[in-house]
């Protein structure tokens, strides 16, 4: 019996040993703007973001955080400007090397553990290789008694930390999540916050809207803070919350910006 | 009314006692629906995934053919059909005319519409729900298909069950394609409207009996299916 959590070993646990692969970042945009029904969404957006710290993506409602997160992952295609991920080699598949988490989990209609083998088998892991990451990473949240539950019969918090695990095991470089804690209650909300500042100790890439300026304040080493499309600022965590630059910004601190 | 009750205790008779002529229509009538089915399993799958994941040229016209042909009486498929295998037809050299590979076509242009356009719309639903997550785990519409008809497995499984309960009870195109040869093409429903008028009311009771049983036992089927699945996958 080998449980990675309780029993420390010499080895890596199998989903850090996966981590062989060349960096795919720096993320950088370059004007990207993004129309839908003959409306501009998103305005000439341009940023980088290199390895390293957690971004968190803030502003109102209806401000772009989601659609930001769309183009930077691949499921929009920007109306101008490029996306490019610097870092992937020419040939591979940036995709491959990244995961998303959506505010309400899309969970496929099978068990807990057949939703991480289907992830791990689009990431072409060979099906002997996949028992062993799937019983680590329900381990680690906490899932593994509903390994042959249907994953619809969750709980939302459960449903959730399962999107996560299913994400970890692909064991991505980037993790986007899209207001991942929304529509859940705060004891799930902090489960789901210990996973993704886990998974940003072993190094994988954070970016993670949300418009709860506590959860910004928890997670963030960095803000990037949206305005009706509009990319305002993007400030080290401490200074935004200190200062902000924008006066937009300042208005949604004070609660003044509430939609 | 002693004639009515006198031909279903004879009725009752030929089932018990496994009358070999009654055996024989039922196993002939099984063996054409569900080799219909299987064709048409085989071919309403991919077509319906095809139409609910891809735009290609004609595509509204495919799904208006499909629809229209499933509202189409099994009369006027056998008539085509018909027409097609008959010896002055396109197909006449093959021969085909009164047999049971006629009755297998016949039916089974009449169930490949239902499971095709049953599969479009439950394969269309669920992409809506998984495109934006398969798409960010790397799978395409094209590489999804497998995924997707599995997680539609119990709604594909009442497809197919509606689709052998069309083929089943359906008489006209067998009669027409078929013909009703004794010991050839003779099916449960070409045979009960056709010996009644010539006086064999016990075989058409019992016959009918065994119809009523398939109808009421894919009825259970089916929904034994959907309770299982709303209990499981909700
Ligand atoms: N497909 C679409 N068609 C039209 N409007 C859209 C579409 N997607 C998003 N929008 C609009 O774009 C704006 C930004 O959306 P979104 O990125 O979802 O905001 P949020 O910051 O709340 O995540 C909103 O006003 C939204 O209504
Ligand atoms: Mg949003």
């Amino acid at each position: 019996m080998s449980d990675p959590i309780t029993q420390p070993s010499t080895e890596a646990p199998p989903v850090a040993r996966r981590r062989t692969t060349p960096s795919i970042l720096p993320l950088s945009l370059e004007g990207v703007c993004f129309d839908a029904r003959g409306k501009r969404l998103i305005h000439d957006l341009t940023f980088t973001l290199d390895a390293g710290p957690r971004t968190i993506i803030l502003g109102p409602n209806g401000a772009g955080k989601s659609l930001t997160l769309r183009l930077c992952h691949g499921l929009l295609t920007p109306v101008g400007g490029h996306v490019a991920w610097e870092g992937a080699a020419p040939g591979a598949d940036p995709l491959k090397h990244q995961a998303m988490v959506f505010q309400r989990p899309v969970l496929l209609r099978r068990t807990v553990a057949q939703n991480i083998d289907y992830a791990l088998k689009l990431h072409d892991v060979a099906r002997r290789d996949r028992p062993a990451l799937i019983e680590d990473v329900l381990n680690r949240t906490g899932l593994a008694r509903f390994a042959k539950s249907p994953a619809r019969h969750l709980s939302g918090g459960e449903q959730q930390k399962l999107a996560l695990a299913r994400a970890w095991a692909t064991k991505p470089e980037v993790l986007f999540l899209d207001e991942p804690t929304a529509s859940l209650d705060p004891a799930a909300t902090h489960a789901v916050e210990n996973i993704i500042q886990t998974m940003h100790g072993e190094g994988t890439r954070i970016v993670m809207t949300t418009h709860d300026l506590a959860q910004a304040r928890r997670l963030a080493d960095e803000i990037m803070f949206l305005h009706k499309g509009h990319l305002m600022e993007k400030t080290p965590a401490d200074e935004f919350f200190d200062a902000p630059r924008s006066g937009e910004a300042a208005a949604f601190l004070k609660g003044e910006l509430r939609w | 009314m002693n004639d009515i009750s006198a031909a279903f205790v004879t009725a009752l008779h030929l089932l018990v006692t496994f009358d070999q002529n009654l055996v024989e229509i039922v196993g002939l009538s099984l063996r054409v629906s569900l080799s219909a089915v299987a064709l048409a399993v085989v071919i309403g799958l991919p077509v319906g995934a095809a139409l609910a994941l891809f735009k290609f040229p004609g595509r509204n016209g495919l799904i208006v053919f499909l629809n229209a042909l499933m509202g189409l009486p099994p009369v006027v498929v056998g008539l085509v059909v018909y027409l097609l295998l008959s010896r002055a037809g396109p197909l006449g050299v093959l021969g085909l005319l009164f047999t049971p590979t006629a009755m297998i076509i016949a039916q089974a242009i009449l169930v490949t519409p239902i499971v095709a356009a049953l599969t479009r719309q439950v394969v269309a639903d669920l992409w809506v729900e998984y495109s934006e997550q398969m798409r960010s785990m790397g799978a395409g519409p094209l590489s999804a298909i497998p995924a997707l008809l599995y997680d539609a497995r119990f709604t594909l499984v009442t497809a197919v069950l509606a689709g052998f309960g069309r083929a089943s009870a359906e008489v006209g195109a067998v009669m027409i394609v078929g013909g009703n040869i004794d010991h050839v093409t003779r099916t449960m429903t070409t045979a009960i409207a056709l010996e009644v008028s010539k006086g064999d009311l016990a075989l058409a009771l019992g016959l009918g009996i065994v119809l009523i049983g398939i109808s009421l036992a894919i009825n259970a089927a089916t929904y034994t299916v959907k309770q299982r699945a709303e209990a499981a996958w909700a």
